[in-house]
């Protein structure tokens, strides 16, 4: 087939430019503007412009409208394409593990309870080749999550494209992350026939701990002579510079975290996973709880649910007036991130208008990250990280990138992938 | 208590033995021959016949007569039972009764794969040489508990391995030697598909594993007696000298019950299940097994509903259980299957006559009930000579007891065992309970006496002044201790009076409290009735509703099991057929009698539903090459070849996966066995329908398949298991050289006509080499994909398909050469080190190179949306819309040869058919039908009413159960049936691992 040939020479040309190894290079400081014209642009906040003309320079968004007369630098003719400001995938674990199966490359779980002052961003594998599989898909920057325990530690903010993670961070710490007490528990081994969900005893002693854990770091004074690393760590969560991320499914355990947050009087709370949220709705609308809704692409947990629960239930919350965006977490969640906008489209077609979708994986997202300034939508003075789509990038088929850029810079949409593709491609043409 | 002693004590006892065998070296041996009669009875002899007003007569434990008039010899010792009902003692035909401790083989830390015994077969699972009487010592304590409850033999056996050998009849009395106890010392023949703790050898480790152990024993038993087998081996010979014994199969699911007789079908061994319970979960089909069954009577308590919370665990199916649970055996018997009962998985012997009452509440008929209890299990077992009526010449076993079975009042005063008297509560007591008026030495009271079972109690007024009282009765004695009206005197009367047999007035000798003797009376007042209230709730019990049976039983269950086609007109739809025709805009589609019947313009037909298809998108059902829903275990890892499990044994049609995958497009899947193993199990092909039973979910004329599986699982890399080979992919091409050479000799000898013995793992390797059954293998990277295309070429046949064959794009024209397929993952990677080199394009390189390619899910939830992982192929590599969407459709249908039934729409094909609201390869795309064979199984529409349903159903249970646990009733910690989708890689009981 005709089509077939092209696409391949096209693919060969981009292979000659590139050098081939594992990684692909980071791309250069933006040179100079870059104007993206004649694209539908998804603003992130609902708006769409259609025929739009969007200008960045230094890195930073400095026109977003229809009027071509302010195109400036390289321009890029994007018409009957789609233009999306960075998809963020929030509580990911990119660059912690690179192969589930092998510990070696696993660095997601330190050992111990309560671990604030753990930092993910230390670990951060920026040269990962699943982290460089993002790109072609959308997914510029992530929220990079440590796993386990009662407080899993401190997350920072990155973005796909960088040396080493110094030079990836977009927000260094940005959140402490803790998963929540289990109200209920399952009794015996896996193995045993007639295991029992019943009450966990401990739940309340649980929360308790917590608790005074709290109380103990709110009491800590920063800086003191008798310095507590843990304490250190948290204490950002009483001045208001980390968000508190609470992992938690259940309706009863919400409802323990909606109080949780009112007697230690946090500002920032975020409930990551939230199955049955939608049961507590209104009342975390009421609260000024944020959901980071779990991977649309899930089984219900209940036999007797609703066939689309999860593929409903970012629409079930934002319909409540819940602010919602959207993670992926679990099975083979690092290699599935990619998948995000994907997410967003299943919960498009359960409901959410499609560019409501949109905006549960930028705009929402940076609101829940606190970097709604700086990312999450093609805005004057943010950050130009946004990509060029042939069509809805939402939508597999139309989820074809041309371009990404990252703070300006026009990375690369290669990958260790790619470059199978196109030396097994080339293989067979010759 | 003296009630205790008399249980203990056997106040009558008989020389059994006319002739003497054993000698008496003790004192002068006594002979003694009289007779016993109990009399003025009514006699139950059967469940067919009731004597009022008659006698039993029985001598030397066995029965001499029964009848109204029967004579009675002159030594006779009476025992009058005037008014009592007599019936013959209950059986229970399932138990391990007596059998001493057996030991378990100590834990190793590596699975074991050999057998630990020589001599035997060569599983450890399989004990047929095992006997119960040689593991056995009377336990009396036991025993006197069973006798409590009514028993009188019971049917032992060593609870432990597969094939457990036989059991052994006992009476529940004591006696040396067993001379008198032992009934029958080769009952039955017991299986469970469990294994035997006596041994750790991993094979089996499925429900699959075990059917095939069980049909390749029983291959092999016929060889060895048909002398093809050289070795020795006893446990074979145990079987032979036991296998026609009454075969005794016990379950834990309905499904088993179908598994295990499906195997005996095969070999002409009809069962007789030791049921579980939920036997009406499938009572059309389970009633075509003509088995016996003997149901257990443990019903699920009502759950804790209480928290609110907590209640969120419980399922619809779990509820509904509850409910039917108590109906089962009612449910069987209205529909002729032959039921008996055992006690088997209650906590006391106690509980059987009582929850036997709940299910005659719940409408099962008395007779039946108690033929269940007698005649019936003594038929199981064949002891119907001996046991479980009254007639003459039978074992003198039976119950003197108050009432007729299940009346409330029903006591059990005696239990006599071959002529022994085991007295449990005294036969003449007089009831002396009811309200009286009470005169004491002239002064009026008013006296209640209560009884409850045999505990009698009273309560004494005088006026409105509650007096203190103590009541006591034994032997006809009843003494009533009363405190003074005054209480500032400490001053007490006691009252005494021997009863007489009945009379509505008693008198006797009142010692009063000043130590005057002077006289009572007691008489009786009319009762008046306070059941009123009592029936009232029984009445409301009995008439909680059955909520409308659904199949499966559970939420979003259909109607009924069988559904027929209907005739459905599409109007107006896009049709992506698949065929040449391509995509058809504005077209009508006509399914008729299953199939498509036309596909057109204008089409119309008088008798069709129609639906309009304006606007939206019809296509072929979506077909899974590689899917592990609707199966109750995956893996047979107990050996490095298990070619000869099938999953069609392993089907779960209960899956509620089943109904998400058809609310995602999907009509066919392939269930395959699992990559635990290079050399896998066979598949079981099927269509989603549903509410069909397992065997109706198979393929009719289903194409043959098998698993096969390469690398990082097969070597156990990632789980740690290092004592099976292989352990590298050197080994791995070694086990399929190995073994295809050893079919290739199996295949020669079978063809020389010489005698071989039936192998059915070598005769499934041997369909694959005659190209008979096709080879779907499990494989990731190019070097072991390369190898067994290589050792395939060497024994002439072709592998089929390569499934998951990450690599594929790496061998693609190899592939090619060699005509295998690849039905491959949409995007999967990096989750374990073989698939480090994964592409997403890799459908795109092998669809370019010619090779037949599909999508497919391995998992749980992608198969709910396989047209997006179709569709990503359009991102990853640019095919075209219509080649996308056959990697979901046609291919897989050529891959497992159902090509010429599904796959696409054209005419004559099965009406297999998916109604999108938009193009099934956009994400927005969702079913709103789902048809197979001309059978809406999932209906948008109709699952919103099913969900409103599900709801009211729930909440109409929570609110009987909380009403159950409100009237005091045992309630049961909830229990949520933890949803595994199973994987490739999930095992069973040797290591659990996912991916």
């Amino acid at each position: 087939m005709n089509y077939k040939h092209l696409l391949t020479s096209c693919i060969v040309a981009i292979a000659m430019v590139l050098t081939s190894q594992a990684q692909q290079t980071p791309a250069p400081e933006q040179s100079q503007a870059i104007s993206i014209v004649g694209a539908t642009a998804h603003i992130g906040n609902t708006e769409v412009i259609e025929n739009s003309v969007v200008v960045f320079e230094d890195g930073k968004i400095i026109y977003v409208g229809t009027d071509k007369s302010q195109a400036k630098g390289q321009e890029i003719d994007a018409n009957g394409k789609h233009v999306y400001p960075g998809f963020i995938a929030p509580n990911a674990t990119l660059g912690l593990v690179e192969i589930d199966a092998v510990a070696a490359t696993n660095d997601e779980d330190e050992l111990g309870k309560m671990l604030p002052h753990v930092r993910s961003l230390i670990a951060y594998n920026a040269e990962s080749k699943i982290v460089e599989s993002m790109r072609p898909n959308g997914v510029l920057m992530g929220q990079i999550t440590p796993q386990g325990g009662r407080i899993s530690g401190t997350s920072s903010v990155v973005q796909f494209d960088a040396w080493n993670w110094e030079d990836a961070v977009i927000k260094e710490d940005d959140a402490i992350h803790m998963n929540w007490p289990r109200g209920f528990r399952r009794s015996g081994n896996w193995y045993d026939a007639d295991r029992v969900w019943e009450k966990n005893k401990e739940y309340t002693s649980e929360i308790d701990e917590v608790t005074a854990y709290m109380n103990n770091a709110k009491a800590y004074v920063p800086g003191s002579k008798d310095t507590d690393l843990e304490f250190e760590a948290m204490a950002g969560l009483f001045d208001g510079s980390k968000a508190l991320f609470i992992h938690v499914e259940g309706e009863k355990e919400i409802r323990d975290v909606i109080s949780f947050k009112n007697k230690m009087n946090l500002d920032r709370v975020t409930i990551v996973g939230g199955y049955h949220a939608h049961k507590v709705a209104k009342e975390l609308a009421a609260n000024d709880i944020s959901v980071l809704v779990q991977r649309t692409h899930l089984n219900p947990n209940f036999e007797d649910d609703d066939y689309d629960l999860p593929y409903k239930l970012p629409k079930l919350l934002s319909d409540a007036g819940v602010l919602v965006a959207l993670e992926g977490s679990g099975r083979m969640e690092r290699m599935n991130s990619r998948n995000l906008p994907f997410y967003a489209g299943t919960a498009a077609a359960f409901g959410v208008d499609k560019e409501l979708a949109v905006q549960m994986i930028t705009l929402n997202t940076a609101k829940i990250l606190g970097m709604e300034n700086q990312i999450g939508s093609l805005e004057v003075g943010k950050d130009a990280t946004l990509f060029v789509s042939e069509g809805d990038a939402l939508d597999m088929k139309g989820n074809i990138i041309n371009h990404a850029y990252i703070q300006g810079r026009d990375v690369s949409l290669e990958s260790h992938q790619t470059e199978l593709y196109e030396r097994y491609s080339n293989k067979y043409q010759d | 208590m003296k009630q205790k002693v008399f249980l203990l004590f056997c106040l009558l006892s008989f020389g059994l033995f006319a002739q003497d065998y054993f000698p008496e070296n003790k004192g002068v041996k006594t002979r003694t021959s009289n007779y016993t009669a109990v009399k003025s009875a009514i006699i139950h002899v059967s469940p067919s016949q009731t004597i009022e007003n008659a006698t039993l007569l029985f001598k030397d434990g066995k029965i001499v007569e029964v009848g109204k008039n029967v004579k009675l010899p002159n030594n006779t010792v009476v025992v009058d039972a005037k008014g009592k009902h007599v019936y013959p003692s209950f059986i229970e035909v399932y138990s391990d009764f007596g059998i001493k401790d057996i030991s378990s083989a100590p834990r190793s830390s590596q699975p074991q794969y050999d057998p630990n015994r020589k001599g035997y077969y060569w599983n450890d699972h399989m004990r047929p040489e095992q006997s119960a009487k040689s593991h056995f010592e009377f336990d009396e304590k036991t025993a006197a508990t069973m006798r409590k409850a009514g028993f009188g033999a019971v049917n032992t056996h060593i609870a432990d391995g597969f094939m457990r050998g036989n059991g052994a009849l006992f009476a529940l009395v004591e006696s040396d030697n067993f001379n008198e106890n032992l009934l029958k010392d080769q009952s039955a023949f017991y299986y469970e598909f469990s294994k035997s703790k006596q041994s750790r050898q991993a094979y089996p480790s499925s429900i699959m594993g075990y059917t095939a152990l069980l049909r390749q024993f029983y291959h092999d038993a016929k060889a060895y007696e048909n002398g093809i087998i050289e070795e020795k081996d006893l446990a074979i010979e145990a079987y032979l000298s036991k296998k026609n014994l009454p075969q005794l199969f016990s379950v834990d699911d309905y499904l088993d019950a179908f598994r295990a007789d499906k195997v005996g079908d095969q070999f002409g061994v009809q069962y007789t299940i030791i049921g579980s319970g939920d036997e009406y979960k499938r009572i059309d089909d389970l009633k075509e097994m003509n088995a016996h069954f003997v149901l257990p009577l443990k019903f699920p308590d009502a759950y804790d509903v209480s928290d609110p919370f907590l209640r969120e665990y419980l399922t619809l199916g779990e509820m509904k259980h509850w409910q039917y649970a108590p109906a089962n055996a009612k449910i069987l018997a209205d529909n002729g299957v032959d039921i008996s009962f055992t006690t088997k998985g209650l906590k006391s012997p106690g509980e059987l006559l009582k929850n036997l009452k709940q299910a005659v509440e719940r409408g099962l008929d008395k007779t039946t009930a108690f033929a269940g209890i007698t005649t019936q299990p003594a038929k199981a077992i064949g002891a119907s000579d001996l046991l479980g009526s009254l007639e003459k010449g039978k074992l003198a076993n039976f119950i003197i007891t108050s009432e007729a079975l299940f009346e409330d009042e029903f006591k059990i005063y005696e239990n006599w065992v071959q002529g022994h008297r085991h007295r449990l509560e005294p036969l003449d007591v007089i009831d002396i309970s009811g309200t009286y008026d009470l005169i004491v030495n002239g002064k009026s009271h008013d006296l209640t006496i209560n009884n409850k079972s045999g505990k009698f109690s009273a309560e004494v007024k005088q006026d409105t002044l509650k007096l203190g009282s103590k009541l006591t009765y034994e032997d006809d004695w009843m003494t009533l201790v009363l405190s003074d009206a005054d209480t500032s005197k400490e001053e007490y009367a006691i009252l005494t009076a021997k009863i007489q047999p009945f009379q509505s007035r008693f008198n006797g000798k009142a010692i009063l409290g000043d130590g005057n003797t002077s006289t009572f009376t007691a008489t009786k007042k009319q009762t008046e009735s306070t059941s009123e209230e009592k029936e009232e709730e029984e009445k409301d019990e009995k008439e909680m509703e059955l909520l409308s049976m659904t199949y499966p039983n559970s939420a979003y269950g259909r109607a009924s099991a069988q559904s027929e086609s209907q005739r459905i007109l599409i109007k107006n739809a896009t049709v992506i057929t698949g065929e040449a025709a391509g995509t058809l805009e504005n077209t009508d589609v006509l399914l008729k009698d299953g199939k498509i019947d036309k596909i057109g313009k204008d089409l119309s037909d008088r008798r069709a539903e129609v639906i309009d298809g304006t606007g939206k998108y019809l296509t072929a059902g979506i077909i899974d090459e590689h899917s592990h829903i609707a199966g109750t275990s995956i893996n047979e890892g107990g050996h490095n070849s298990s070619a000869e499990v099938t999953m069609e044994d392993a089907v779960d049609p209960d899956d509620i996966s089943i109904y998400r995958s058809l609310a995602g497009g999907v009509t066919s899947i392939q269930l395959l066995h699992g990559s635990a193993n290079p050399i896998g199990g066979r598949s079981a092909v099927l269509k989603l329908k549903w509410g069909e039973n397992a065997e109706d979910l198979i393929y009719d004329n289903t194409p043959k398949h098998i698993k096969f599986a390469l690398g990082e699982n097969v070597k156990q890399s990632n789980w740690g298991g290092n004592s099976r080979f292989p352990q590298t992919r050197m080994g791995v091409e070694q086990v399929f050289r190995d073994y295809f050479t050893q079919a290739k000799a199996y295949g020669e000898k079978k063809a020389s006509g010489e005698p071989y013995r039936h192998d059915d793992e070598m005769e499934t390797l041997l369909e694959i080499l005659n190209g008979e059954r096709y080879i779907s293998c499990h494989s990731y990277v190019q070097s072991e994909i390369n190898m067994l295309m290589k050792v395939a070429e060497e024994f002439d046949f072709t592998v089929n398909t390569f499934t998951h064959i990450l690599e594929g794009y790496k061998v693609a024209d190899i592939m090619k050469e060699h005509g295998a397929g690849g039905s491959t993952f949409s995007d999967w990677w990096a989750y374990k080190y073989e698939v480090n080199d994964a592409i997403p394009f890799n459908a795109a390189i092998m669809h370019n190179q010619g090779v037949t390619v599909a999508i497919n899910s391995d998992d749980g939830e992608m198969i709910r949306r396989l047209n997006q992982e179709a569709a990503k192929s359009m991102k990853y590599g640019g095919v075209p819309a219509e080649d996308a969407w056959k990697f979901v459709t046609l291919n897989p249908a050529k891959l497992l040869h159902i090509d010429d039934r599904v796959g696409s729409i054209k005419e004559g094909k099965d009406a297999d058919v998916v109604l999108w609201n938009a193009d099934p390869l956009s994400i927005y795309a969702k079913p709103e039908k789902t048809i197979i064979e001309g059978v809406v199984y999932f209906d948008i529409e109709k699952d919103k009413a099913m969900r409103a349903k599900v709801q009211k159903e729930r909440q109409y249970l929570i609110n009987k159960m909380m009403k159950a646990k409100n009237k005091g009733l045992k309630t049961q910690p909830i229990k949520k049936k933890e949803k595994e989708y199973l994987h490739c890689d999930s095992l069973d009981d040797i290591n659990h691992i996912h991916e």
